[in-house]
């Protein structure tokens, strides 16, 4: 039964059509509102969850300042520019992580038989599981890259010239593009190894991380992995670059600071097709 | 007695090992993070190469240990007490009160299990890929690495101790998972898991070091670094031993507490 409910849905023509991208942010936002009631039933475990929330990814920023205690740069940049990588990089990844975040759980729903549930209910599984368990308190990581987005763009040397006033903004959302391909992605990995749900959390917290830094501290090889393998690069790295006026250590085209739209597209697109070949490939417990 | 809770240990064990794959997905992500912390620290090591009284070697070798110490202390969970607070909530924990076994015994026998496994399971393979990849200051002499091992085995009773205090809170709270996530946050910190101890700035490095959570990472690095060496040495296993007996015990006065507010209900 779980098998012809897949097939159905995984059916390409019908999700393309406007209807069905409708159909389906009408379900995320029906579960996300579930999630929401259900969260604030606990109201003082949310508060506490939340702040705990933004202080955990805080304390990120806290090592930076602490490490700056030291020195003056790092890796050539001063505190406000790693100020700049870091809020953009936290602000696209906790928005991805609060959009998606809860696609990294399915492996439990693969191994326990509960995915037949979604699969049987009359809406987009994808919409279903990447709403399943919406953590409102994801927004404590959001709020915190922004606070230090907004404490690094006054103090950073930048000329606002329209371009870069327009790159900031497309940076973000393109950058919580390529985090959200990134989950799905990893959610449909786990149709095949759900006890490997781990290995995703290198690259999503791993891929966070590594972006607070310049990269020029990196090796080549890593360079080129977050480049052309998982493209991180262009979440903020490339555009900040720019931004910043500053050569990127790969020494790549020009025009690539700019190409953060196309390949988030790009990402969202092959995400798309591996989440299908995952939902196709799935067989229930049977129990 | 002993031998009963000697097999809890070994069942511990066994049921962690039981996840190869999720062991070696573990394993890699913990490579992943070390590779990342380690470009980190050659850069700030590059700009004050004598940080926190470490060399860049050492720097490296603290971050790839931290790695390998990282899902034996439990701290990022994995530990027992999201498990015990599902208990209280439920109801389950009565039956385990009934049990002929005391509960912080049980607990602590099957936690030292499921940390011995993931010292080997998740440690050993971190550390040996950061020594292919970086030149690490790994001590040569037995000694020093039977004193690394104690330290180890007292961290992790420090750590359990810790986390069965924040399971016991279950017993007042009904959704323990903020008091978890809190844990997790405070233990990452002050057990120099960001950012080594030593490297901390003034009166904040003094305190830190003297917090239980630096049983967990700074207090067995500096032993297999060998900044505390000899009676040093001796006297941060002490400190650690201190630590562990003021939480447990700790722990045994709130179970009391605790176990009083239990009331089964019939049916």
């Amino acid at each position: 039964m779980a098998e012809s409910a897949a097939r159905t849905r995984a059916t390409p023509a019908a999700e393309r059509t406007p209807g069905a991208v409708a159909e389906s942010v009408r379900a995320y936002r029906l579960v996300v509102g579930m999630w929401m009631r259900s969260t604030m039933a606990y109201r003082a475990s949310f508060v506490m969850t939340a702040l705990g929330n933004l202080a955990a990814t805080a304390l990120d920023f806290v090592t930076i300042v602490l490490m700056f205690s030291h020195i003056h740069a790092l890796g050539g940049f001063t505190l406000p520019e790693i100020a700049l990588l870091y809020g953009t990089a936290s602000t696209s990844f906790g928005l991805a992580d609060l959009l998606a975040g809860s696609l990294d759980r399915l492996g439990e729903r693969v191994r326990d038989g509960t995915f037949d549930t979604l699969l049987l209910r009359p809406a987009p599984v994808l919409a279903q599981v990447a709403a399943d368990r919406f953590a409102l308190r994801r927004l404590g990581r959001v709020t915190q890259g922004v606070l230090v987005l907004g404490w690094s763009l006054p103090r950073v040397d930048v000329h606002w010239t329209v371009v870069n006033v327009a790159l900031l903004p497309v940076t973000l959302l393109a950058g919580a593009a390529i985090f959200c391909a990134v989950f799905v992605a990893g959610g449909a990995f786990q149709f095949w190894a759900g006890d490997a749900a781990q290995v995703q959390n290198s690259v999503t917290y791993g891929g966070a991380t590594l972006l607070q830094y310049p990269p020029g501290i990196f090796s080549r090889e890593l360079l080129r992995g977050v480049t052309f393998v998982v493209p991180l690069a262009f979440v903020n790295w490339l555009p900040c670059l720019r931004m910043l006026g500053r050569p990127d250590p790969l020494g790549l085209p020009g025009w690539v600071d700019f190409a953060g739209v196309p390949v988030a597209l790009l990402c969202c697109a092959l995400a798309g097709v591996v989440w299908r070949a995952g939902v196709r490939s799935y067989r229930s417990t049977g129990s | 007695m002993g031998g009963f809770y000697a097999a809890v240990v070994v069942r511990g064990f066994r049921r962690f090992a039981t996840y190869r794959v999720a062991t070696a997905a573990g394993v890699f992500t913990n490579t992943v993070f070390g590779l990342i912390i380690s470009y980190s620290y050659i850069a700030l090591w590059d700009q004050r190469p004598h940080l926190g009284g470490y060399t860049e070697a050492q720097a490296l070798t603290y971050v790839w240990v931290g790695q390998g110490l990282l899902a034996a202390m439990a701290q990022m969970g994995g530990g027992f007490e999201t498990e015990m607070m599902e208990r209280i909530n439920s109801g389950a924990i009565a039956v385990d009160l009934y049990r002929p076994a005391d509960l912080q015994g049980w607990w602590l026998a099957a936690d030292l299990g499921r940390a011995a496994f993931q010292l080997l399971g998740r440690g050993v393979v971190p550390i040996a890929c950061g020594a292919l990849v970086f030149d690490l200051a790994l001590p040569a002499s037995p000694l020093v690495w039977l004193l690394f091992a104690a330290a180890v085995a007292l961290g992790t009773v420090v750590s359990f101790a810790i986390r069965f205090l924040v399971g016991l809170s279950a017993f007042w709270l009904l959704d323990g998972a903020g008091v978890v996530q809190m844990t997790w946050i405070v233990g990452l910190f002050f057990s120099g898991m960001l950012l080594p101890l030593n490297a901390f700035p003034g009166a904040l490095g003094d305190i830190a070091q003297a917090l239980p959570w630096s049983a967990m990472l700074q207090v067995p690095a500096d032993v297999l670094l060998q900044r505390r060496h000899g009676a040093d040495a001796l006297l941060a296993l002490a400190f650690e031993a201190g630590w562990a007996a003021v939480l447990l015990a700790a722990g045994r006065l709130l179970q009391g507490v605790a176990t009083r507010r239990v009331v089964v209900h019939g049916g």
